[in-house]
């Protein structure tokens, strides 16, 4: 492989890499700061992904397709097409806002139930989602699959450089997000979350109202999803309900959280980085070791060894000091405060 | 009864809380039975009796963590049976744990900084688009904890994460995090349950300022007799989920029900 195609090659793995760490940081929100165990990502990549691609892909030529009707095709409303894609960022917009009305029915129905129900509640959602795109294929085509996805600002650059263009949208979007993510949880808002996550009697107890945070989490970390869910469509270009299977689109991203360090949003981008490394790296190894089942083992592996030598992830969760403003005693009581 | 100090028998403090017949199943189990009591506003007042006889269970439905299965509680004035914890904290209650809940992960400032009611930086649009008052805020209520935590002696711990604390150091957090709330009425639940002399004397010093400084009142379950018959005016005794005695701690001492609900039988009657 020459020069350029091996940084070919990483644009496109670092594209991957962003479009994961912005759904580590969503379930950074939902698991790493406020303790929601979700287990149906796959449900809000999916929704988010069909959602802006339906949007903006052409409609299917009847001749061809007499089952699949759908297809927004907003692209080619010269209403939006201010020369810069408008219509792409009300594709991301309408897919955060789907994921988030689906999220906000989710969470008023299970987030005053035990934790359990939620997780059950995801997992749920997450296959009926798969099985909704799979078997009704006036929708997007079925198994067969949504293509002709349109590119962002296709126009701009030659078909061979898209890429580097890409990478810079998706880390535009990445940066904004985390942004937006850090703001929220180093709040007092997010010292809320925290609480709950630590003890939601005593949090209860401290005059918040629990089931309220809860949804608010939930809605805001499940919309953070839905983009990362449209940027991935706009990327990959192909969408099937077979891309969404839970291990590709759940398990990977639970291991980002896991391996970069759950409750810091540093980590959550690290960790998408590291997992999806050794998920793309090891399709060079040879023979039998690039199957795909011995690379899932490998993360398997890495999610291992990380519990055993560093259980809060690479960064782990970083404790917010304050500068003392008074002078310290100089030593402690030795009266026996232990 | 005694009187507060100061104060004419005339202008004799109102109730701050009534609790009305309340009784509360847990299954076949009756916890709380049809108890009745009040609490006078700017008062100390001691509620004892033999494990088991309904006190945290009363703690519990004052604050809202359960709901009565009959009877009717009033604070300040207001009907709060039903209302749930975040509601009863709003109304100016606010309760501490037998067993101290402190939140591990985070750090002993950030136990208190939780605390204060209706922060603007809690909405999440305020935390995007006015992040200066929010930052201001944060500024007025790190002020606020630090001056707490000068209070109960936990200054030196301000970035310890309260996990790390030691038993008696979390029960000064807990007491700590209800002086943040600016309540009406705390509710201390075994306060000195595990913590040495030492550490009891400072509590107990921080209790008596928070009354007479801050105008809280008191409502406490403790098994130390000695800090209770020191502490609480008056004493409130609890057996099998009702009232049997209150009054001063002497005579609720020497009253032959509390007797018996203590030792399990008359010192007259039959072993």
């Amino acid at each position: 492989m020459d020069l350029s195609g091996i940084l070919d090659y990483l644009v496109g793995f670092a594209i991957m890499a962003m479009i994961y760490a912005i759904f580590a940081l969503g379930l950074n929100v939902h698991w790493g700061f406020t303790g929601l165990f979700n287990i149906g990502i796959a449900g809000f990549f999916a929704l988010g992904a069909y959602t802006a691609a339906l949007l903006t892909s052409p409609p299917p030529d009847p001749e061809q397709f007499e089952d699949f009707i759908f297809g927004g095709n907003l692209a080619q409303h010269g209403l939006l097409n201010f020369g810069i894609d408008l219509w792409f960022v009300v594709g991301i917009a309408a897919a955060a806002a789907v994921c988030g009305i689906v999220a906000l029915i989710i969470g008023t129905i299970t987030l005053r139930l035990n934790d359990d129900y939620l997780s059950i509640a995801t997992l749920g959602i997450a296959e009926s989602v798969r099985f909704f795109f799979l078997n009704e294929k006036w929708a997007a085509n079925g198994s067969k699959g949504l293509y002709r996805i349109p590119k962002f600002m296709g126009d701009l650059v030659a078909p061979e450089n898209y890429d580097y263009l890409y990478l810079v949208v998706v880390l535009i979007v990445l940066a904004l997000l985390f942004a937006a993510v850090q703001r929220a949880v180093r709040s007092p808002w997010g010292r809320v979350l925290r609480a709950i996550r630590e003890d939601e009697t005593a949090t209860a107890a401290a005059g918040k109202n629990i089931f309220h945070f809860k949804l608010q989490a939930f809605v805001f970390g499940s919309m953070v999803m839905g983009i990362g869910g449209a940027l991935f469509a706009h990327h990959v270009r192909f969408l099937s309900p077979l891309t969404f299977d839970p291990l590709l689109a759940t398990f990977v991203i639970w291991a980002m959280l896991m391996v970069g360090g759950s409750g810091n949003n540093v980590g959550a981008v690290l960790g998408a980085f590291v997992v999806w490394g050794v998920w793309a790296g090891t399709q060079f190894l040879p023979g039998v070791f690039a199957d795909p089942s011995f690379r899932l083992c490998m993360i398997g592996v890495l999610i291992v060894a990380i519990m055993l030598l560093r259980p809060g992830g690479l960064v782990g969760e970083w404790r917010r000091m304050v500068v003392r403003t008074t002078a310290p005693p100089a030593t402690r009581d030795p009266t026996g405060f232990d | 009864m005694l009187g507060n100090e100061g104060k004419s028998e005339l202008t004799k403090s109102p109730p701050i809380l009534r609790v009305h017949d309340v009784t509360k199943d847990f299954g076949g189990v009756r916890a709380v039975d049809r108890c009745s009591l009040t609490v006078m506003r700017g008062t100390i007042t001691g509620l004892i009796g033999p494990n088991g006889a309904g006190k945290t269970t009363l703690f519990n439905l004052v604050a809202g963590a359960l709901a009565p299965t009959g009877g009717e509680i009033f604070f300040d004035g207001r009907q709060i049976s039903g209302l749930r914890p975040h509601q009863t904290f709003a109304r100016g209650l606010m309760r501490t744990f037998q067993i101290p809940r402190e939140l591990r992960r985070m750090t002993v400032l950030e136990n208190l900084m939780l605390v204060p009611a209706r922060q603007s930086g809690e909405r999440l649009w305020a935390t995007w688009l006015t992040p200066w008052k929010v930052a201001r805020e944060e500024h007025r209520i790190q002020a606020q904890a630090l001056e707490v935590l000068e209070l109960v002696n936990l200054a030196h711990l301000v970035n310890e994460l309260a996990g790390n604390l030691s038993g008696g150091q979390k029960k000064l957090l807990e007491l700590a995090r209800t002086l943040m709330a600016k309540p009406k009425m705390v509710l201390l639940d075994e306060p000195g349950a595990g913590i040495n002399r030492t550490l009891l004397r400072d509590l107990s010093a921080n209790i008596v300022r928070a009354s007479v400084e801050r105008d809280v009142t008191f409502f406490i379950i403790e098994h130390d007799m000695r800090f209770v018959m020191t502490m609480c005016d008056p004493v409130i005794v609890m057996a099998n989920g009702s009232v049997i005695a209150e009054g001063p701690p002497p005579e609720v001492q020497r009253d032959p029900e509390v007797l018996e609900a203590y030792l399990g039988g008359r010192p007259d009657g039959p072993a």
